[in-house]
């Protein structure tokens, strides 16, 4: 049973794809902060694998960009 | 195939300024997920440029510079200097008769300055209470992540001499 309209059910899940960017975004703010102090103390072999992990959470970040992109578009279109 | 689709044939301004109340809800949160995603772009392109210093990374070449004469400094005293420029303050300190001991002066929490606490023969940071080892220059209390850098003396002919900096390593 679900008496949700299409419109409300939409925005749910554009909202929880926004929390999950959020979450991302925050991992991504520590990794960022955690590398610079890495590469400060002279540990330059930690930017390899801080680039590439910061890599893929902007790729999932655009990855529920473009799912919110299409809700909008699709609930929007009727 | 195109990544950012129009929603309609309509002017840009009626799919990014709605005038339906319910619309809005949606180009709100379409558009905030947008600076979201633009604000991650942003912390990655600062991986990238800390990826780039880290491949690109040259060692520093420096100069020898006198700070005192050997006599100059009691034991257990300091002295301030400059170096390897003028925009870097170290400080000297006299651990016995023979040895010495050169660390940059700026904190590595947020830069304060620190000095020599004979007493507890420690460097500490008023700031925020850090205190560093005199011995290695490595953190023994407070919010500072990473050791003082430690600058290299060295005596000839009875002057005491910086040779260079062991960067972020501490000792």
């Amino acid at each position: 049973m679900n008496g949700n309209p299409p419109q409300n059910r939409g925005l749910t899940a554009i909202d929880g794809a926004m929390v999950l960017i959020v979450v991302l975004l925050i991992v991504q703010i520590w990794l960022l902060s955690a590398t610079l102090e890495s590469f400060l103390a002279g540990h330059r072999e930690a930017a390899i694998p801080g680039a590439i992990i910061s890599g893929l959470l902007f790729l999932a970040c655009l990855g529920l960009y473009l799912f919110v992109d299409r809700v909008d578009s699709e609930i929007r279109k009727g | 195939m195109r990544l950012f689709r129009r929603r309609s044939d309509a002017p840009l301004w009626r799919d990014e300024f709605s005038v339906f109340t319910a619309e809005e809800r949606y180009v709100n949160r379409r558009q905030f997920t947008k600076f979201l995603t633009l604000t991650s772009f942003g912390m990655l392109i600062g991986n990238l440029w800390i990826l780039a210093r880290s491949l690109f990374y040259r060692a520093s070449a420096y100069s020898a510079q006198t700070i005192a004469a050997a006599g100059e400094v009691p034991i257990g005293g300091v002295k301030l200097f400059a170096y390897p420029t003028s925009q870097d303050p170290c400080i000297l300190i006299r651990t016995g008769a023979e040895s010495f001991a050169a660390y940059s002066q700026k904190c590595t929490h947020l830069s304060c300055a620190v000095y020599y606490a004979k007493e507890q023969n420690r460097l500490e940071c008023p700031c925020h209470q850090g205190f560093f080892s005199v011995t290695d220059g490595s953190v023994i209390q407070g919010p500072p992540q990473r050791p003082l850098p430690r600058v290299t003396v060295a005596i000839n002919d009875g002057r005491i001499q910086a040779t260079g900096v062991d960067e972020g390593e501490g000792a």
